[in-house]
């Protein structure tokens, strides 16, 4: 029975038409005169949008997140890509990226579109293959830059040598800037530049403020639809259209919140998650819901292009600041986009698994979750490191704790039944009924 | 107060009825295919014993894997709420019940009064249940009933991989080639299969009084290495392991519902 309103998002149809057109654009650049590349969701995208506002984009982890949602067409791109030779226990979402450049079909629809160029970074070993891989099998005449971004966790987490830490990855940012205008034939625009640095850190900040709104009781968003709305961090944070889309969100959710309007209606129970979720299974979330348990976010959905800051002292978990000035050369840009993603939260488990527990054990207290649903995601090594450390440090602070194994994008590791039986009786440990 | 408790299993589909917590009849039969025919039938065998009619019952819980197929269920209890109450029927002094059926592994850590804290299942692959012996049991040549007792009579260990039935019966093959002795084989399988569950169990924790639920309770084999492994002096077994998610149901069904 319904305890709390509920409406659906008003922005909601503008999300997906904008997702609908960066897809578009990309693969329309050259019918206009622009370029095409292709890289990590985690990238420092501004960089390459300094070479002109015809260069479109493509990141490959939501792309293989849109693969793995639509099930026949995953399982045509995986199969693609083992008969190519590739292993079954590697990354699902660069298997459905290769799949897809293999059987030479966008998933968006068309042909695949090829890039001109490919620019990354390396967190975890798929991606410092993935992009090589991808140059090799579009042709192998595809450039690759990669910035190595394993530079040491964030403080208070490791605040020893930051000051050269960062630097290594604002020097690395500078030389990725002259090897573009070397590979493209392109002068650099330092002001569009300066743009795009700042549009990044307006909507990753922003980002972050609309998950803290999830404080509220009941929560204004449920996690199958922030996975729609996160997103665009994962497309192109530096988007002018993406940074301005997440202000007028910010909006709507505080508007939400002071009406008391609820994602779940039936809100008796919060708890939060882990990691990409099974894409093609989302309805998990929506069969949670059928219990009165709503999913309000994790440490993945906020932190993964939400910049946060997390306090040792006080044990909280907050949106960090907008930086004082905006940058006015190259360098500070450089600088600022180092400094800027090297806090991302979820960089700092790739150093320690406690440092990650330390951020989801505040995000469960002060987003006041009854239990937690972590997902040994066979699909993602980078993101699955340490999660079953994170499950003792969270049981030892006295959290409720389910895990189930799953795979992010290939839907043969995922058993819905089994995960749905584990969902029933997590959630009457915790003191639900079962729904008639 | 009379109640059924029923169990619809992979390979059984297993009935107990209680009488003021007294187990007074209880009865087994092969699932099959349909799932429906096998639970009534085991309730009808349950109850002729008894002597009872379905009407006498005041309640039916029902659990298992086929729980769906229950239709007579007014209560539907969980896997694990089933073997916690199981156990704590038994045992109330159990704090830590293992489960191992013919197709699923599942452990579960509970309170003074059988509640749920923690729980654990196997995942996909069938190498943490009783499956697991029958294949590698085929591999040997070797009837189940003999498996347990085959092992028992071995000193050896022979590492193998507890991980796949695939690839454990590629190595029990392998061991054939290399004429390793069929009862080192057979431990290495138990070993192997017992390690998947004491991973299990610990990732809950292990206390010393842990009983163990479920057909494989039947193979001394496998208890012998699940308690060696687990390095406590003796595991809790009930007379009657097969029973001990039916059991916990009729239990359960009792309360009307709670633990």
């Amino acid at each position: 029975m319904a305890k709390y309103p509920t409406e659906p998002l008003k922005c909601w149809s503008k999300a997906k038409e904008l997702r609908e057109k960066f897809y578009r654009e990309f693969s329309e650049a050259h019918e206009k005169g622009g370029l095409r590349w292709m890289g990590s969701a985690w990238a420092h995208d501004a960089i390459p949008q300094g070479l002109g506002r015809d260069v479109k984009c493509i990141t490959g982890e939501p792309y293989g997140a849109s693969c793995a949602f639509d099930r026949p067409l995953s399982a045509e791109f995986l199969a693609a890509t083992e008969n190519y030779g590739f292993a079954r226990d590697l990354c699902s979402y660069m298997r459905n990226y290769w799949g897809s450049i293999l059987v030479n079909k966008y998933a968006l629809g068309g042909e695949f579109p090829k890039a001109d160029f490919a620019f990354s970074q390396h967190i975890c070993c798929s991606h410092a293959k993935w992009y090589q891989n991808a140059c090799e099998l579009e042709g192998g005449d595809v450039p690759l830059f990669a910035i190595d971004v394993g530079a040491g966790p964030y403080p208070p987490f490791a605040p020893k040598l930051y000051e050269h830490r960062v630097k290594y990855v604002q020097e690395q940012l500078l030389d990725a800037i002259d090897w573009l205008e070397k590979v493209t034939n392109r002068t650099y625009d330092d002001e569009l530049f300066l743009e795009c640095v700042w549009n990044d850190v307006r909507s990753t900040h922003t980002w972050a403020k609309i998950c803290m709104l999830n404080r509220a009781v009941p929560a204004p968003l449920d996690e199958k639809s922030i996975y729609s709305l996160y997103v665009f961090g994962t497309l192109q944070k530096s988007h002018p259209e993406f940074a301005d889309f997440y202000e007028e969100l910010y909006d709507e959710v505080t508007d939400r919140v002071q009406r008391g309007i609820a994602a779940c209606p039936t809100e008796q129970a919060r708890v939060m998650s882990d990691t990409q979720p099974p894409w093609g299974f989302l309805r998990i979330y929506r069969y949670l819901e059928s219990w009165g348990a709503v999913s309000i976010g994790s440490l993945y959905t906020f932190g993964l292009e939400g910049m946060w800051l997390y306090d040792d002292e006080r044990d909280e978990f907050e949106p960090r600041p907008m930086p004082a000035e905006k940058p006015k050369t190259r360098e500070e840009g450089c600088m600022l986009l180092a400094d800027w993603h090297l806090s991302k939260p979820e960089y700092q488990h790739f150093y320690h698994p406690e440092y990650k527990t330390r951020m989801m054990a505040a995000m469960a207290k002060h987003w006041g979750v009854n239990g937690i649903i972590l997902h040994y995601n066979r699909g993602c090594e980078g993101l699955s490191v340490g999660i079953a450390e994170n499950r003792l440090g969270l049981l030892k602070r006295g959290f409720k704790v389910m895990t189930y194994e799953g795979n992010m994008g290939d839907e043969r590791e995922f058993d819905e039944k089994a995960t749905e039986t584990r969902i029933d009786i997590f959630l009457e440990a915790l003191g639900l009924q079962k729904p008639e | 107060m009379i109640t059924a408790g029923v169990d619809c299993g992979a390979k059984n589909s297993k009935t107990v009825i209680l009488q003021d917590g007294e187990i007074i009849a209880k009865a087994s039969v092969l699932t099959g295919f349909d799932q429906k025919a096998s639970v009534k039938a085991s309730l009808a065998k349950a109850l002729e014993a008894a002597g009872l009619t379905r009407d006498q019952l005041d309640r039916i819980g029902g659990t298992g894997s086929g729980q769906k197929d229950i239709e007579d269920a007014d209560v539907k209890v969980n896997d694990i709420k089933a073997i916690a109450a199981g156990a704590h029927y038994f045992f109330p002094n159990c704090r830590t019940v293992a489960d191992v059926g013919a197709e699923e592994g599942r452990a579960a850590k509970i309170d003074e009064k059988g509640g749920v804290v923690d729980f654990a299942i196997n995942e996909k692959c069938a190498a943490g249940a009783g499956a697991f012996i029958e294949a590698m049991g085929r591999a040997l040549e070797t009837p189940l009933e003999e498996m347990g007792s085959l092992a028992l009579s071995s000193d050896n260990s022979i590492p193998m991989n507890a991980q796949c039935t695939i690839f454990a019966e590629s190595e029990v093959v392998g061991l054939i080639h290399a004429k390793t002795q069929k009862k080192d084989i057979s431990k290495a399988i138990h070993d192997a299969m017992a390690s998947r569950i004491v991973s299990m169990v610990r990732r809950i924790g292990v206390n010393p009084d842990i009983v163990m639920i479920g057909g494989v309770g039947y193979n001394p084999g496998f208890v012998e290495a699940l308690r060696r492994e687990l390095g406590v002096e003796r595991i809790y077994i009930p007379d009657i392991p097969e029973f001990g998610s039916a059991v916990g149901a009729a239990v359960v069904a009792a309360n009307n519902g709670k633990s």
